[in-house]
């Protein structure tokens, strides 16, 4: 049961002796930036001469990586893929943080099978079969209980936005909805969410900032109950996930929204476009608290691609359901997963 | 799969140890082991690639120091470079003669500028300056107001109006010149690099408040595109710098050498957790150590340095090498842990801990804890101090206490018996079998340790040469790189 504390205890046996001598060889330790003199200088360093071997060739190289989808439109059809062809493939989904491992896999694929007809389809079959899984949204909770969609998401990622528009899209069509301020922590957070609600005529309940979460939620599933309100969207904190703290404290938020005569039927994680191969780490963590059963990838607007979903989607088996393009209301559609690979291709439009 | 990088190459051209130099298909395979780090870590591809050239060359002329393994020595050129690139050419602040010193602040949506706006003012206040904060993110609801409470808590006021966020910055600055303050941080909204109204918004506003230091707010999850956008805003603004934020997150952060690789301005402020006061100058060595997957190791000698008390936990370390650990230690030790955080947090920080035994810890709950804290409490102080003389009837008795199960009980004792011995075998500088990849784990601290430029304290140094392919040339060290001093640039042209 407690061969982990053995670990751990040696753990702390090393860190210490590595404590115990810098202790020793940096004293004292230097914790505040020391007050400098006037004129300050934050950081004094010598220049060091350039450092990146290829520097100047920096903004041909990326040019050079636009015209790449062009390059892989053009690569003719073949039974057997060439290494040149396979190394273009690979720069395309490494490019769009499909990750490496993911990237292996799919060349393995390629290189196993061959492009027929053309290594963009090829490419394009085997991308679509690592996105084929059903995507529905649930709004119906069962007899009697209230449908609640729960957000959740690292710190910066789209949350409060995701919720406002799709509070627009779900007052358009008819229903009535509340929003629950669950983020109690950050400043101003319960503002922003009640500046989407008058926005889309939402209704919002809210708390102090520091209040508990999970009874916000509550309220406003007593709220939302008295009012017979058909949807509520709940707002959490942006959270980091290697903190088992805040990750418990969300997994209590999803208790307390699924209780009474609360239902969670949707649990969406919104994933920043811009994520590298931390989204993993995020959509694993966040699984495991929270039962994540969809994703709202944000921010596909700007240059990043989100290759990063193909990953989690065949890993993890969690559908990306929304997708952001904007800031504002009516910015956010339903993911096509034919339209997602085609701009992960550049072979759209 | 996040098996870190040194691990890697340590499986590299090991046969060929005592050539003396690297044959061109090993430094192929090493240098195709550290493409792969990178990129898992996040660092851009054409910034890959040109990383991998430079350390290529750097290899190449070298003669291998036959104390280093292939793979020890390709590592060693890696972390050079990593330092050289992430820490060459450090940005001078200094003040205006003519205040306010003006601070801009751009970057993507969500990237963290209004928290880094209030964490700079508190940092700028902590130099003894009086800084002034402009909120000129007008765009996301609610920005202002939270600028505003931000500013409440460090006690620095905070100007805004609404208008357009040009004439807001540009008043803003206005202002301070009239409150006599002496820096002034413009926070704005965020913006995509490929907005072209709002990218000519943002370049207005740098027109119109002519900022002495720019900086670019980039977050340490950034993928890919971590180039376009830094390379984008550069082109717009001419960044001074680069403030990495989010860094405590999990993440290995190769998007900062990917900025610092694009832009070549330096990267100057990390922030690292949502307290105002989680931020500070960034370390080079410390992010290089992160990219390399060895940097957690350095949080954690930072997190303990911070949590335990040094004088108890040393006192307890002695005890442990000595072998006269008892249970009332390893309360004591528990609970000093326990100050670190969750032990699935910590034991994530440690490098080399294999998956399994990651996610038993992380399985641990504060339940479980109890539940041996429970068992131990329901013992005599002599029964603590000498487990030994606990016997069937006295198990039986302190199960009953804790609630718990006899077999709970016998599993606690035998465990610690366990441990007592294999710490007491450390202590005599002999390497024991350590589960789940401890040993490597070990390896990995001493490598972290030595590419601080530090020697490794002795036990532990024990430990290290008790294994087969330890770092042995790091013991030493690398040679003291810190180039410091120099000259002072004087702040940009207004
Ligand atoms: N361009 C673009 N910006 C977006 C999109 N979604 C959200 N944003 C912007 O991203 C920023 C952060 O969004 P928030 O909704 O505040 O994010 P959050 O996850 O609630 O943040 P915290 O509550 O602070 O963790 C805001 O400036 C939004 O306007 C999108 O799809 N495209
Ligand atoms: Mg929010």
């Amino acid at each position: 049961m407690i061969w982990w504390i053995g670990l751990l205890l040696v753990a702390v046996v090393v860190t210490l002796l590595v404590v115990r001598r810098r202790r020793r060889r940096v004293r004292p330790p230097v914790l505040v930036p020391e007050r400098a003199p006037m004129p300050e200088i934050l950081v004094e360093e010598v220049e060091a001469p350039p450092s990146l071997a290829e520097e100047p060739s920096f903004a041909q190289r990326l040019s050079s990586s636009r015209s790449l989808f062009d390059r892989v439109r053009s690569l003719g059809a073949r039974s057997e893929l060439s290494e040149d062809q396979l190394a273009v493939v690979e720069e395309v989904l490494l490019r769009s943080d499909v990750g490496v491992e993911t990237t292996n896999a799919i060349l393995a694929r390629l290189a196993e099978s061959g492009a027929p007809d053309g290594v963009v389809d090829a490419l394009r079959r085997e991308l679509r079969a690592s996105l084929d899984r059903p995507r529905e949204v649930r709004r119906e909770a069962d007899e009697g209980r209230i449908p609640v969609w729960l957000f959740v998401g690292v710190n910066g990622v789209g949350k409060t936005t995701s919720i406002g528009k799709l509070a627009y899209q779900e007052t358009q069509a008819g229903r009535r909805v509340l929003l629950a301020a669950g983020d109690t922590f950050r400043a101003a957070a319960a503002d922003q969410l009640t500046q989407w609600a008058e926005r889309t005529g939402a209704d919002v309940v809210r708390a102090e900032e520091g209040a508990d979460p999970g009874s916000v939620v509550h309220d406003a599933l007593g709220r939302a109950q008295a009012r017979e309100v058909d949807l509520v969207l709940a707002d959490t904190a942006g959270r980091r996930v290697n903190s088992s703290n805040l990750i418990d404290e969300l997994a209590k938020i999803r208790r307390v929204a699924d209780r009474g005569p609360g239902q969670v039927v949707e649990t969406f994680m919104v994933l920043d476009a811009t994520t590298g191969q931390n989204a993993l780490s995020q959509a694993r963590e966040f699984l495991a608290a929270a039962q994540v059963s969809g994703i709202i990838l944000t921010k596909l607007d700007g240059t990043a691609r989100g290759g990063i979903v193909v990953a989690i989607e065949r890993e993890l088996a969690i559908p990306v359901k929304f997708v952001g393009v904007g800031e504002r209301a009516m910015d956010l559609v339903v993911f096509d997963p034919d339209v997602f690979v085609d701009s992960l291709l550049g072979t759209s439009g | 799969m996040f098996d870190s990088l040194s691990a890697r190459l340590e499986k590299v051209g090991s046969s060929l140890r005592s050539k003396g130099r690297l044959s061109d298909a090993d430094l192929d395979e090493a240098l195709g082991e550290v493409r792969t780090a990178l990129l898992e870590a996040d660092v851009e591809l054409s910034v890959v690639r040109a990383f991998i050239a430079a350390v290529r060359e750097r290899v190449a002329g070298e003669n291998v120091l036959s104390s280093l393994t292939p793979g020890q020595h390709v590592i060693k050129a890696v972390h050079e470079q990593l330092i050289e690139v992430l820490g060459g050419a450090a940005l001078k602040v200094t003040y205006a003669p003519q205040p306010p010193t003006v601070v801009l602040l751009a970057g993507l949506q969500g990237a963290g500028k209004t928290t880094t706006a209030a964490k700079l003012a508190q940092w700028f206040k902590s130099q003894g300056r009086q800084p002034l904060l402009v909120a000129a993110d007008l765009q996301r609801p609610a920005a202002v107001e939270q600028l505003r409470v931000l500013g409440a808590q460090i006690g620095v006021d905070v100007f805004s109006e609404p208008l357009d966020p040009v004439t807001v910055a540009r008043t803003g600055v206005a202002r301070a010149a009239q409150l006599g303050r002496d820096v002034v941080i413009i926070d704005t909204a965020g913006r995509l690099s490929i907005d072209e109204a709002l990218m000519e918004e943002v370049r207005s506003i740098s027109r119109e408040t002519n900022p002495h230091y720019t900086f670019l707010v980039i977050d340490a999850v950034t993928g890919q595109d971590a180039v376009h956008t830094a390379k984008a805003f550069h082109d717009s603004l001419s960044l001074s710098g680069i403030i990495v934020t989010k860094l405590d997150y999990d993440a290995r952060g190769g998007a900062v050498l990917s900025a610092r690789g694009v832009v070549g301005r330096p990267v100057v402020f990390a922030s690292s957790g949502e307290k105002i006061s989680d931020f500070d100058l960034f370390h080079p060595d410390r992010m290089a150590g992160r990219i390399l997957g060895m940097g957690d190791v350095l949080s954690l000698i930072e997190q303990a340095e911070r949590t335990l008390d040094p004088a108890t936990t040393m006192d307890a370390a002695q005890r442990m090498m000595s072998g006269a650990f008892t249970l009332d230690d390893f309360l004591n030790q528990l609970n000093q842990v326990k100050k670190m955080g969750s032990l699935g947090g910590i034991m994530k920080l440690l490098p080399g801990v294999n998956k399994e035994m990651r996610q038993a810890a992380a399985n641990v709950d504060d339940s479980q804890i109890t539940r041996v804290e429970a068992i131990i409490h329901s013992m005599t102080p002599a029964e603590r101090a000498n487990p030994v003389i606990i016997d069937g009837s006295r198990r039986t008795r302190i199960a009953k206490g804790s609630g718990s199960s006899v077999n709970a009980v016998n599993q606690l004792l035998k465990q610690f018996d366990q441990m007592k011995k294999m710490m007491r075998q450390m202590g005599q500088g002999s390497m024991p079998q350590l589960p789940g990849g401890l040993n490597k784990m070990a390896q990995r601290m001493a490598a972290a340790q030595a590419s601080r430029g530090e020697a490794l304290p002795e036990g532990f140094d024990a430990l290290a040469r008790g294994m087969q392919s330890a770092p042995r040339g790091a013991t030493g060290g690398p040679k003291g790189k810190k180039k410091k001093g120099g000259r002072v640039t004087p702040p940009k042209g207004r």
